[in-house]
């Protein structure tokens, strides 16, 4: 019997998708494998965003905050406004245009990197670096029309923007930097608009988090985060991670193994059967952080200087894989473009939902 | 006939492989595969059944919808092995991903080592065609979740002594057997499953399978086989019956 032929169904069937590579003793590698890998993952995404996140890359600066600020539609007077507001608040050691070429890219806006040291005043003393610095983002981000902070941490940095992430690579000729920790993210913009400033990495200092799925709670986190002076700007949920990230560990010094039972907490059910510590903890935790909940299915890639870390929500739904070989650590949503860096791997398996796969430096 | 896939999308290489088949080529070996989705899917072909054999990592739905065709990997594969599988054998010799046989209809699939979550999700069963799934490491939470028919057999041979940690097995789980090498906490075990006792029939189902198994890996069916193993069933045909309001 032969089928009779049928209306193909052309809808593209998309997520997001994520590679992270760390090499644990801190040498400097450069982009072409990550950009391979996550190009590799291409039907993953739309075209509507890709971004990377590179520690370690500006050593001759790295005692500066490297900033890496978009203008949306090179609005000239976003660019003056912000130039005045930075020297007015920061010592600038250094600003250029990041380099660019051309690239499958959509509308790309102005986007300049400034290397600054902080200049306080009087009662701006009492805040530390970091703290002035969030702050000063936060002014950029909220109060100057058309400028927004794709990143504000010592060498690091964001690149991203609207296209397919090995586009952007190319636009941003990231194959030509070096780091020791790269994050990537290839964008499939579920409720909100593809736009540069919504693609991911999102970053505040050196967070950086990248990100696939859906957060349903991120109403309640944002207005939680909003009552510790971080103000949601950029239209996607996943902003929210990053700020959470920021307050629970930089500032409240939490380790990333409670914040992932915070973001990620283990049902009441499992939560009667652990002992007692154990229990106390954990009801505590949920009984404090309720309103850091993350809600819904997620997997992200969360990095900081010298440490990386994969997480998934408790069910797991969402994928994300780990694989090691040598200093060389992996996390992906699909094994494939691990194995496209290396085929060997000693180790390679899948996380358990809620519970953080926690890559650091050897020291 | 051998195709190098290392260049080749996931269209460009199932298009290749069903060239391949309408021309009566009966064995396909497929090298470099990096990802490449749903291979084997879109091989209709009643009396040409081919043997795939993949090295490398075939990507998320392999053999998705398969039509009695087999695959052979040498490696892992990621997510979705064998969603709504009508027919065939799948043969992993290596691990998986999430989500294996997730609506399996019929065909066995087989994995050497370990799967993630949300194995056999769903998997079902009618009349003469009664699906396979034999995974020979361990599994994640969720294991057999709304099955609704199906053999699943879970052979723990690299958990040494230790138990399985898997939490939810059998959530919603209303059709199928589950048979698990050794014991299980309770604790584990979703609302909707409950331990039986085996029979001779289970019996002959554990030797026939594991049998396959063991010869597909080069192990020894007879050392798998001899401890003891224990049977999930659904406690109710239709858990939810009570929630629906019609």
């Amino acid at each position: 019997m032969t089928r009779i032929k049928r209306e193909i169904y052309e809808k593209e069937i998309s997520a997001c998708s994520l590679f992270g590579a760390m090499n644990r003793n801190k040498e400097r590698f450069t982009g072409e494998g990550v950009i391979s890998a996550i190009a590799n993952m291409h039907v993953r995404g739309n075209g509507l965003g890709g971004g990377f996140a590179i520690y370690g890359l500006y050593p001759k600066y790295k005692d500066c905050y490297a900033f890496h600020i978009m203008f949306e539609r090179r609005n000239k007077d976003a660019k003056k406004e912000t130039d005045a507001f930075l020297s007015m608040n920061f010592d600038l050691v250094y600003d250029e245009e990041i380099p660019h070429g051309d690239a499958k890219v959509v509308n790309p806006p102005l986007v300049w990197r400034y290397f600054v040291i902080p200049k306080k005043r009087r009662e701006e003393e009492n805040f530390s670096d970091d703290d002035y610095v969030v702050q000063k983002v936060m002014h950029i981000n909220t109060k100057i029309e058309d400028a927004y902070v794709f990143s504000s941490g010592k060498d690091m940095g964001v690149f991203k923007g609207v296209g397919y992430p090995e586009d952007v690579a190319e636009y941003f000729f990231l194959d030509k930097y070096k780091g020791y920790i790269w994050t990537a993210h290839g964008r499939f913009p579920t409720n909100t608009q593809g736009w540069w400033g919504g693609a991911h990495p999102f970053s505040i200092l050196d967070w950086t988090v990248v990100h696939n799925g859906e957060i349903s709670s991120y109403g309640t986190n944002r207005r939680y985060l909003e009552m510790h002076g971080y103000y949601c700007t950029l239209h996607t949920d996943a902003e929210v991670m990053t700020y959470a990230v920021d307050l629970l560990m930089r500032r409240q010094h939490l380790p990333m193994s409670l914040v992932a039972r915070i973001f990620a907490p283990p049902f009441w059910e499992l939560i009667d059967r652990m002992d007692e510590n154990e229990r106390k903890l954990l009801t505590e935790l949920r009984m404090v952080y309720a309103p850091m909940l993350i809600n819904g299915p997620f997997a992200v890639i969360i990095a900081h200087h010298d440490e990386m870390i994969g997480l998934t929500d408790r069910i797991r739904l969402r994928p994300l894989i780990a694989g090691v070989r040598g200093e060389m650590f992996y996390l992906s949503l699909e094994e494939a473009a691990i194995r496209l860096l290396s085929q060997k791997l000693d180790k390679v398996w899948t996380p358990n939902g809620g519970e953080p796969v926690i890559v650091r430096i050897n020291r | 006939m051998e195709i190098d896939a290392s260049k080749l999308t996931q269209k460009e290489l199932n298009d290749a492989i069903m060239d391949c088949m309408h021309s009566g080529v009966k064995k396909i070996i497929l090298r470099n595969v990096y990802g490449q989705r749903y291979i084997g899917t879109r091989l209709y072909s009643p009396n040409n059944k081919v043997e795939i054999e993949i090295f490398g990592t075939p990507g998320n739905n392999l053999g998705a919808f398969l039509d009695g065709h087999r695959i052979i990997v040498h490696g892992n594969a990621q997510d979705g092995v064998g969603n709504t599988m009508d027919d065939g054998v799948i043969i992993v010799d290596g691990r998986a991903g999430d989500v294996v046989a997730m609506s399996m209809r019929g065909g066995k699939i087989f994995i050497r080592d370990s799967v993630g979550y949300r194995a056999a999700l769903h998997m079902k069963e009618y009349l003469s065609k009664r699906p396979v799934l034999v995974i020979g490491g361990t599994v994640q939470d969720f294991f057999g979740e709304y099955m609704a028919g199906g053999i699943v057999i879970l052979l723990r041979l690299n958990l040494g002594n230790t138990l399985h940690e898997a939490n939810f097995i059998g959530t919603g789980m209303h059709g199928g057997v589950i048979y698990i090498r050794g014991e299980v906490e309770r604790h584990h075990l979703g609302k909707e499953v409950g331990v039986s006792k085996l029979d001779e029939k289970d019996e002959d189902i554990l030797k026939r399978y594991v049998g396959e198994f063991a010869h597909y890996f080069g192990m020894d069916k007879k050392d798998i086989i001899k401890e003891d193993f224990t049977k999930l069933l659904p406690v109710l045909k239709r858990p939810y019956g009570r929630i629906y309001t019609y």
